[in-house]
């Protein structure tokens, strides 16, 4: 069939794309081609706008081993013989959509990244954006999302040890739900992407092949519109019960010793599979699409090409091994289908009943070979000026802050998320520490090893807005200062990346700015890029009015517990404990949640932020960790200095008692969120040597006064009980939610 | 001893009680074995468990296809001769679909998967899983189930109650049994029963998810040092 440059717009592709593709072959592709390119070239495939600007990432470091973009995940080294694969990923339009099998999906792809590398996942994580919780459609997304979150990893049987959760009206059409994994693996049981070898075979093995989520990955890389529910059948089914069996499948046959190589089928599904396997062993593939295991008869040859049903992998095996291959997936009762083979010339055949349907060059489709990157042009947005106008003075100190208090803690950005995660399966696998030991960072243990991994997510995409560049920076931060607060070594990244329409120059401003700020902040920490994944598109038409979401560049961190009895924790634990705020307060309520909601002030700059003052805290946080001066440590974030000691307080039902500082706006001590605050608090036997080493440090530090056996004052007046404020605290949210 | 964990496609705690069963070696004479549920051999395991998880994903009712795996006609078997057989979660659930335990396993009042920690008492120290306890301490052991809410017949509940087959009961920290206590709905707080003849033994809550110090929970260690006790004992 002759294609025209109408069928190449139809699929998304652009007309230089379609002249480069002719030009690529030499001729007109035929519809399949054209299929296969528009898929493969999509900007979820092909990170066609955003590479150049994540190349700018650091990615080095002694303990990577393998960098971002080589493998499915990154890999970090734990010791000489362990790794940590682990990636965060976005499945942002399908979840706006249809929530529950967007969000099901989502986790179920981020584990087939990890376990596709030989890696056992250990530990699921998740950050999920919302619109306004008092809305009829957000509680129906927030029900639907958490609902497929939990069936899906539940039955999976990989534990959800944290995460985030905001709402914020940029969200109310296009959410956002980013699922991490880690996954742990033997160095030499590594498995890689590729493919190579004359004649060895291709598998395709575990669920056969329907036609949902047919152009997905183009669905993917377009804006919502009230038309978006057309795409439904965009949108795939999750079988949890077939990931599990395919991971066990999948580990056992690594054992074996019969596989070349392995990949998931994510986006794009057998094609993707087959061209950067191809591709990454400099080969070809000779495949009949006839012989792959439909759910449905009569499927054309370009939808079991693209259909990116979920549980499925592409096997490529040593030759003569094909019956240990079949052995393993039999015992598992799954498919397991010969499809073809490895061939010399770098190019994908595909044949159907016979017939050859399409021939393109692997090298061609993908990144960083002949897929197309672009440099998109940019402009700083016009409601900069909007904060730019903002005054702090502007804003007057409400006359009773303890109403401010309580509204705070009953906001949904702040109030427990306990209705969330109790819904997920946080126990299995005997690895959390952290259900019964309060940390900022989640624990997770490495049985028959003395250390254990510390794991987060973080983004305040509120700062972004303020600021990509230092709203990124905070982000990365953030996530450092959880896992240094729990006793932890901030090892490596792995970001999620999302944000509005690329061809937007404001919006990619956006973009260039966080990956910037994303930048300094890595290195300085020392925390590499291990991968992850880039969602434009993040805006909805309302009207025909864009409304773009807050930039969410989301930070999934790894660290290391080299010693794991080493966590430190952040409750409270003793009436008669001193409490010290580290680091300096600040005349600051800047990109707050007090401000944003409170004060209904939308447009400030992002809270003040210093990198080297971060890094410096963090380093003397861990002197004061490995010296045990401290009983416990908690950051300062969402709602400031007042939320962190209440959090602080609610474990133990301890309060506390302290003094304001007459220099600062008392709004701004309590509620303001300059970065770089750590609360801590100490026994009477510490306080010699921990005055030392805070002295020594040369940090800013204050005496706030002494945790209570209850009772909440500030500055000598009695606020509330802790017990009534964890009360608030944990049930605003369901109730919100009824 | 020799246990042996079923494994089912779909199980996914099976390794965790297998932890804590190796676990028990540094003080006892213990065996572990995987037993795979296309098997017929219970390789002469002193008791069964079937552990937690979605087996065959569990997408009709919990526990419902699961019971007519080879290896279960042989627990069935097995159970019937008198052979000790304990089910944890999924498995509590399948040995009622099973009919080797009294009652259902119905949807969560909530509607909605469960995961905490909850408390739990219990009711006899008079059966394999539960000597070593004390009937008057609550322990904290954690849930995490869909359809955990227990139910029997009025008939059946008399008999339940006649022969003392109550295992556990979920309560408050200080060990009242109450309604705010009950997570799930279950009808008289029931968390764990086991069968007329007291040889097989079924609970939701995990044991095994609270046996590791460094997790912070160790409350679920009197159960298994129960069964090593009572071994011995009876």
């Amino acid at each position: 069939m002759h294609t025209t440059v109408d069928d190449a717009k139809a699929l998304g592709l652009l007309p230089e794309e379609f002249d480069k593709i002719t030009e690529i072959l030499g001729r007109n592709p035929n519809f399949t081609e054209l299929s296969i390119y528009s898929v493969m070239w999509s900007e979820h495939c092909s990170y066609k706008n955003s590479i150049t600007w994540l190349k700018t990432l650091p990615k080095d470091g002694p303990h990577m081993l393998a960098k971002a973009g080589e493998e499915n995940a990154g890999l970090v080294a734990i010791d000489d013989e362990t790794g940590c694969a682990f990636k965060i990923e976005s499945h942002n339009h399908p979840s706006a959509i249809e929530p529950y099998q967007g969000a099901a999906t989502g986790v179920g792809g981020i584990n087939r990244d990890i376990f596709t590398m030989g890696a056992r996942p250990i530990a699921q994580l998740n950050s999920l954006r919302f619109g306004n919780i008092n809305s009829d459609r957000t509680k129906w997304l927030v029900k639907g999302v958490v609902k497929g979150i939990g069936d899906y990893g539940n039955a999976f049987g990989i534990p959800t040890v944290g995460g985030e959760v905001y709402f914020d009206d940029c969200y109310n059409i296009n959410i956002l739900v980013n699922a991490m994994s880690a996954g742990i693996v033997k160095k030499n049981k590594v498995v890689s992407a590729t493919s190579y070898g004359v004649g060895n075979p291709v598998f395709i093995v575990g669920s056969a092949t329907g036609k949902d989520g047919i152009h997905g990955a183009a669905f993917a890389s377009k804006n919502i519109t009230e038309d978006s529910a057309d795409d439904l059948p965009s949108v795939q089914v999750g079988d949890p019960f077939q990931e599990k069996l395919l991971m066990e499948a999948s580990l056992e046959l690594i054992d074996t010793g019969a596989i070349i190589g392995m990949q998931d089928m994510g986006a794009a599904g057998i094609i993707c599979s087959n061209s950067e396997m191809s591709a990454k062993g400099k080969h070809g593939m000779r495949i009949d699409l006839d012989k792959v295991p439909t759910r449905q008869k009569n499927m054309k040859d370009w939808e079991i090409l693209l259909s990116e049903s979920q549980e499925r992998m592409l096997v490529v095996a040593k030759k003569g091994m094909e019956e240990t291959v079949y052995k393993v997936f039999d015992k598992w009762d799954l498919n397991c289908t010969q499809i073809g083979e490895v061939t010399a010339d770098g190019y994908l055949e595909y044949f159907m009943n016979g017939v050859q349907v399409a021939y393109v060059p692997a090298q061609s489709l993908v990144l960083g070979g002949g897929a197309p990157v672009y440099t998109r042009t940019y402009t700083a947005p016009v409601y900069l000026k909007d904060i730019e106008a903002y005054n702090i003075d502007n804003v007057t100190i409400p006359e009773d802050l303890k109403q401010v208090a309580l509204f705070l803690i009953n906001h949904p950005n702040i109030a427990s998320k306990r209705w969330v995660y109790t819904q997920y399966d946080s126990m299995v696998g005997t690895v959390n520490r952290s259900t019964n030991t309060c940390t900022d960072a989640a624990i997770v243990n490495l049985k028959d090893s003395k250390k254990a991994l510390a794991l987060t997510v973080d983004c305040n995409s509120r700062y972004v807005f303020a600021n990509p560049e230092t709203g990124c920076a905070i982000a990365v931060a953030e996530a450092a200062r959880n896992i240094t607060c729990s006793g932890g070594q901030p090892s490596a990244i792995t970001n999620c990346l999302n944000f509005g329409n690329p061809y937007d120059p404001e919006a990619y401003w956006q973009f260039v700015h966080a990956i910037k700020g994303m930048g300094k902040a890595c290195l300085k920490f020392n925390t590499p890029v291990t991968g992850g994944n880039v969602s434009f598109y993040n805006q909805s038409e309302v009207e025909n009015h864009t409304v773009p979401v807050f930039p969410t560049p989301t930070i999934g961190m790894l660290g290391i517990l080299a010693d794991k009895n080493r966590t430190m924790t952040y409750n409270f634990k003793q009436a008669g404990h001193h409490i010290y705020l580290l680091g300096s307060s600040q005349n600051c309520i800047s990109s707050s949640q007090y401000l944003a909601h409170f004060h209904q002030i939308k447009f400030s700059p992002a809270p003040y932020f210093s990198l080297d003052e971060e890094y410096d805290l963090h380093q003397l946080i861990k002197q004061l960790i490995n010296a045990d001066l401290i009983q416990s440590a908690h950051d300062c974030s969402e709602g400031g200095l007042w939320v962190a000691l209440a959090e602080s307080g609610f474990n133990n039902q301890l309060g506390f008692n302290i003094i304001t500082d007459a220099d600062i706006r008392k709004d701004a001590f309590l509620f303001g969120e300059a970065q770089g605050r750590v609360v801590v608090s100490i026994s009477p036997e510490q306080f010699d040597l921990f005055i030392e080493t805070v002295v020594a440090s040369g940090i800013d530090f204050s005496h706030l006064g002494d945790v209570t056996t209850g009772e909440i004052k500030i500055d000598g007046n009695y606020w509330t009980s802790i017990v009534d404020l964890q009360n608030q605290y944990d049930t605003a949210i369901e109730k919100a939610l009824l | 001893m020799k246990f042996g964990v079923v494994v089912f496609p779909g199980s996914n705690c099976d390794q965790d009680m297998v932890d804590v069963l190796e676990s028990l070696k540094v003080k006892h004479q213990v065996n572990v074995v995987k037993l795979w549920h296309k098997e017929h051999d219970l390789q002469n395991c002193d008791m069964v468990i079937l552990p937690g998880g979605f087996s065959y994903g569990d997408y009709l009712r919990s526990g419902a296809i699961a019971r007519f795996s080879p290896i279960m006609q042989e627990v069935i078997a097995f159970a019937g001769k008198g052979g000790l057989v304990m089910g944890v979660c999924n498995g509590f659930q399948i040995l009622c679909e099973a009919g080797l335990l009294p009652g259902a396993l119905l949807h969560n009042n909530s509607r909605k998967f469960i995961c905490k920690n909850v408390y739990i008492k219990p009711v006899t120290d008079e059966t394999y899983i539960t000597s070593k306890l004390n009937t008057n301490k609550a322990l904290k052991i954690p849930i995490a189930h869909g359809e955990g809410k227990f139910y029997a017949p009025d008939s059946e509940m008399k008999a339940i109650y006649d022969n003392g087959q109550i295992l556990f009961k979920y309560c408050d920290a200080l060990g009242n049994v109450t309604a705010e206590s009950n997570p799930n709905g279950s009808i008289d707080n029931i968390a764990g029963i086991t069968n007329k003849t007291k040889n097989v033994f079924g609970m939701m809550p995990h044991p095994e998810r609270a046996c590791d110090p460094y997790l912070a929970n160790t409350d679920g260690r009197g159960i298994f040092d129960s069964i090593l006790n009572s071994m011995a004992l009876f």
